[in-house]
């Protein structure tokens, strides 16, 4: 059996907030088709690796590269790094779904106009072709019959399904889960993951930083479990959750039962 | 010099009988309300007195008073109220475009523009409009006729009136004022709408034109609406250089029929309604995006 291609491949990443080291080398490859659940305590450092994918916080050090691209970097003057073309990573962040704990959509548009603004202002796409692909999306999460809704007006439950939806519509290559139901009332959880089981269940490679350790456990092929900035340890989801090895995975899984 | 025809408003504004101008404000600034809930609210006991009394008064003031001047004066006052509001939309329109640039730069720019803008608004706004306007006017107006070059440039034309003066100084007015709006409503735009405009592969450009000025702009529209209306208030002070708006008009009445009361109970009026239809539009435009809470 061949392996598929790698979707996203960071190597040896470092994060630094001052005198904080948050992440202490991390390297992972997601190859087409994966999900991969980040797991790990509060201030671990799981956000801070996610969103270094998209370059919403720069690396200090290491590299990512997405679909074979390597995102290019050059010295910020400071010790660190800094994007070298802008251009390059606002095509490849065009092409990477995040979905934000807070949900983040934008409160001045309605819910159809939250999913088609970056098909067409960012990806060029035409109006009506949006339109149409983002009604398919909302009916797909449930919201076709609150498409003219603002956000304002919603649920959480429902806005973080229609910020999936605005995160489908740009044709994702991977779709990023930055703690998608830690924001929400324990009863809009399940309608959360539910679409997002569905998403994983059809082979989209997504990364997903959660606290849901028994959907991480269903939904994921891989789980990595991050401490302090390192991957202490990474494997299939029975493995973690049943054979831990580490003493600090052992002391995550007890303290979360 | 000539200020002889045009004293100062401060000093001619009072005598204006309030309570009748009072009441006019309140009900133009309430009509939002369901029609037929505020129908409703209408009907009680304490307000139909209250209505009651104000149409005597709106009665005793058309039966008891001279108003035999109106007819004849009509067509100045109707060029007058088409002058200020030339000056309410222009300096508004202009003084909003450069309040944007104002208040952005106070929130993501450099620290030299940073700097700039703050000093700009602190001092328009730290200074009375009237003292800016005969600045304008009396001062750059006098240096600007002693060059030549500018005397003979195809800007003298304009340069030589006053309403340029006029608009300018309200303007900067505007813009310093709004300024400070724009810098709040610009800082006041949860991060993480940027950020996912950011995460989604927008521009600089594209996510200040699509997320967060317009953004920005509905949420200043409520405070935008106020100062609007604070600004036509301001523009009886042009005025004081010549120009002719509904107040100037007004002034004239006074000195050639020797009213007081009727001028000014009519001009209380005139923007009253101004004021009121002001008010109404800009409900609307908020309304064209519905809020909760906040």
């Amino acid at each position: 059996m061949t392996l598929a291609a790698e979707a996203i491949s960071v190597s040896d990443l470092h994060k630094r907030f001052g005198p904080l080291e948050v992440l202490k080398g991390v390297s992972l490859t997601a190859r087409e088709g994966d999900v991969i659940a980040i797991i790990g305590g509060s201030g671990s450092g799981k956000s801070t690796f996610l969103r270094c994918i998209n370059m919403l916080e720069l690396p200090s050090a290491g590299s990512v590269a997405i679909r074979g691209e390597t995102i290019r970097m050059k010295p910020d003057g400071r010790g660190g790094q800094m994007p070298a073309d802008r251009k390059q990573i606002q095509r490849i962040r065009s092409r990477l779904g995040m979905v934000f704990q807070s949900f983040n959509l934008w409160q001045h548009m309605t819910i159809l106009q939250n999913i088609i603004e970056v098909p067409i202002h960012v990806l060029g796409i035409p109006r009506a072709e949006a339109i149409a692909t983002a009604e398919a999306l909302l009916a797909r999460v449930g919201l076709e019959a609150r498409h003219d809704a603002y956000p304002a007006f919603l649920s959480g439950g429902q806005q973080q399904r229609a910020a999936i939806a605005r995160a489908l519509a740009i044709q994702p290559h991977v779709m990023l889960f930055d703690e998608p139901t830690s924001a929400l009332d324990p009863e809009l959880v399940g309608e959360v993951l539910s679409v997002i089981g569905d998403l994983a269940r059809e082979k989209r490679t997504m990364l997903l930083v959660t606290h849901e350790m028994k959907f991480a456990r269903n939904v994921a092929n891989h789980i990595v479990f991050l401490a302090d900035g390192k991957i202490e340890e990474q494997g299939p989801p029975d493995a973690i959750f049943d054979n831990p090895q580490s003493e600090r995975l052992k002391r995550f899984i007890r303290s979360i039962h | 010099m000539s200020s002889s025809n045009a004293p100062s408003p401060k000093a001619d504004m009072p005598p204006e009988p309030g309570a009748p101008d009072a009441r006019d404000h309140v009900a133009a600034i309430m009509p939002a309300a369901p029609e037929s809930s505020a129908l409703k609210a209408l009907l009680v006991p304490h307000r139909i007195v209250l209505m009651l009394i104000f149409a005597g008064a709106i009665l005793a003031m058309a039966l008891l008073m001279r108003w035999d001047w109106l007819p004849g004066y009509l067509p100045r006052i109707g060029s007058g109220i088409v002058v200020t509001l030339i000056m309410l939309f222009a300096s508004a329109g202009l003084g909003f475009l450069l309040a944007v640039p104002l208040g952005l730069v106070q929130v993501t720019g450099p620290w030299p523009l940073k700097r700039a803008a703050q000093a700009f608004c602190t001092l328009i706004r730290g200074t009375p409009l009237l003292l800016q306007l005969w600045l304008l006017y009396y001062g750059l107006g006098s240096i600007f006729a002693q060059y030549p070059e500018i005397r003979s440039s195809f800007l003298w034309p304009y340069l030589r009136q006053s309403w340029p003066y006029g608009l300018a100084a309200l303007t900067i007015s505007f813009a310093a004022y709004e300024g400070e709006v724009m810098r709040g409503a610009f800082a006041g735009i949860p991060a993480g709408e940027l950020e996912a405009g950011r995460a989604y592969g927008m521009g600089r450009f594209t996510l200040f034109r699509r997320i967060w000025l317009p953004r920005a702009v509905h949420r200043a529209l409520p405070t935008l609406a106020g100062e609007t209306v604070l600004q036509l208030k301001s523009t009886p002070l042009v005025a004081t250089i010549t120009v002719i708006d509904v107040y100037a008009v007004i002034s004239r009445v006074r000195q050639e029929t020797f009213l007081t009361y009727e001028p000014l109970l009519l001009l209380a009026a005139i923007y009253c309604c101004l004021t009121g239809i002001l008010v109404v539009a800009f409900r609307a435009l908020e309304n064209r995006i519905p809020t909760r809470g906040v």
